[in-house]
């Protein structure tokens, strides 16, 4: 009896959970003006550029390496710069490291608040400030795997085992050697394997940053699509899901070996 | 020799852990405590090497107040003081080597440490204190590799490495089967024995502590209850240490 009651309750709730999510999406989507219509009326017009980007234009494959490559010089610098000032707040917000909380709650607000702001906005942010070029892409990289990485370390440093850290406190370690030696060791796998997770998302943002002015391959395809010249648009697609292909692989190789 | 005078610790909720103990350890004894879960045994232990701050009183180790030291005075304190751990407390990524290094640490600045650059005498040392325990040719495995026993081993490595003149080991073989606790309590006494490095081990085996102790020290509610060698430790001892008869699973010996 008891038993039926619970089941009738657990479906009530699901059903209840159903109707919610599907009044949530019509009302977004009503809000936004995205209609099943609309996508359904504008499907010949897609084919058609669909069609115009065939063939790919193969001769500007050797125009657009050297921005592929900037793109991917500014995904790794980026990375690097966000990885290693994410150390310090990694550690400054963390619980286990620091006993005070009048420390470890303004890192991890600076640290959830820069998380908030997408890659996109840091870049309109920094180009007037930097110039147009890669600089501003490169610090727009830093800033937003900062806040990742930062927010994915703390996390890791939180959960570890206290034993080693309390092992540490007596063989009179100082505070330094403490964490080298007690919170280091611990989290440096799960810390490179953020650093590459992050690396993978830079590639792709980086690609679109030209859009802003930010520098990389996001230039070249902002202005192929504006003159009309889908053959080219369709060479840097192309060009850019190979190179992320291959990074994700190479990337992912590593990640593994490092668990 | 390490002594507390009138040492009291109060929980910050309330609990006493230590009521006004008095008790003086000579170097080279290898003491044992017992008592029941909860009578503090680990609180005075902790207290000894201040993993544990205590609320008054004072511990004097070789004549110096480690209750008093700061900064630097008590890292050099707790250098001397070896300690081993229920759950070993190794870091499990890293090898077993850089494990008993770990112990070296208060002999040298940060930024050699840090890097990693300890002199030749120090892998001497680190590596001695593995053959110590048997296990020198496990210095290059990583430390989950091992058994809890062989962990258990490397930890006592590491005090070793240390130079400590004291081991203090909280509940040591708690977490292991009667065969590797042999291991480890015959390696902790023959260890004892050989430097006269002070030993200090909480277990809660009755039988374990006869056959190890030099000098039992019984625990209940924070205060020292008996003190005194392993003959006087009768079973009657044991039973009003516990306040009640002991337990045949309070023997090892049952558990074999
Ligand atoms: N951090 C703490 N906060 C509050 N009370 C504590 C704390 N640690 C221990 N106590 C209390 O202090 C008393 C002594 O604890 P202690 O850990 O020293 O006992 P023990 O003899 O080591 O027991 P066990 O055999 O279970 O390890 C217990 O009543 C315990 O509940
Ligand atoms: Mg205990």
């Amino acid at each position: 009896m008891d038993a039926l009651k619970k089941r009738r309750l657990s479906l009530m709730k699901r059903l209840v959970t159903l109707i919610l999510i599907i009044i949530i999406l019509w009302a977004s989507s009503a809000g936004s003006e995205v209609s099943i219509s609309s996508l359904i009326d504008g499907l010949p017009g897609m084919g058609s550029l669909f069609l115009e980007m065939l063939p790919p234009d193969w001769s500007y494959f050797s125009y657009v390496t050297d921005p592929m490559l900037e793109t991917i010089r500014m995904a790794i610098i980026g990375t690097t710069y966000g990885a290693i000032i994410a150390i310090p707040f990694a550690l400054l917000s963390s619980r286990n490291v620091v006993k005070w909380p009048v420390i470890y709650y303004p890192f991890r607000f600076v640290m959830n608040l820069i998380r908030t702001i997408p890659e996109l906005l840091l870049a309109a942010l920094f180009v007037p400030v930097l110039g147009i070029g890669d600089n501003a892409g490169i610090m727009a990289l830093s800033v937003f795997s900062f806040g990742v990485i930062a927010k994915l370390a703390y996390e890791a440093v939180e959960a570890i085992d206290n034993g080693p850290l309390e092992a540490m406190t007596a063989v009179g370690a100082n505070k330094i050697q403490w964490i080298f030696y007690g919170v280091v060791p611990q989290v440096i796998a799960s810390f490179v394997s953020y650093t590459l997770y992050c690396f993978e998302i830079n590639v792709r943002a980086a690609a679109i940053l030209g859009y802003v002015g930010a520098g990389g391959i996001g230039l070249y395809l902002n202005n192929t699509l504006k003159l009309f010249q889908y053959q080219r648009v369709s060479t840097i697609i192309i060009y850019t899901l190979i190179v992320v292909v291959i990074i994700d692989m190479i990337s992912n190789k590593c990640r593994e070996k490092l668990i | 020799m390490i002594e507390f005078k009138d040492v009291s610790k109060v929980y910050p909720n309330g609990t006493k852990g230590l009521n006004n103990v008095n008790i003086k350890i000579n170097k080279g004894e290898f003491v044992v405590i017992v008592g029941l879960s909860g009578a503090g045994k680990s609180t005075l232990l902790r207290s000894i090497n201040r993993l544990h701050e205590i609320t008054s009183g004072e511990i004097i180790i070789d004549g110096k107040s480690i209750t008093k030291a700061r900064g630097k005075a008590l890292l050099r304190c707790r250098r001397d003081i070896g300690m081993i751990f229920q759950n070993f407390n190794l870091v499990k990524r890293s090898t077993v080597l850089r494990n008993v290094l770990s112990g070296r640490v208060g002999y040298h600045s940060t930024i050699r440490t840090i890097l990693g650059l300890f002199p030749k005498e120090d892998i001497t040392i680190a590596l001695n204190a593995l053959k110590r325990v048997n296990l020198e040719e496990k210095a290059y495995s990583r430390a989950d590799e091992l058994s809890g026993g062989q962990q258990q081993r490397v930890s006592i490595a590491r005090a070793l490495a240390q130079e400590a003149k004291i081991i203090l080991a909280d509940e040591p073989v708690a977490s292991l089967d009667p065969l590797t606790t042999k291991q480890v309590m015959d390696d902790l006494k023959r260890i004892n024995k050989e430097t006269g490095i002070t030993t200090i081990v909480n277990l809660h085996f009755v039988d374990l502590a006869r056959q190890y102790a030099t000098r039992i020290v019984g625990v209940r509610a924070g205060e020292i209850v008996f003190d005194g060698s392993v003959e006087d430790a009768t079973d009657d001892v044991f039973s009003s240490i516990y306040g009640r008869p002991v337990k045949q699973d309070e023997m090892l010996g049952a558990k074999v």
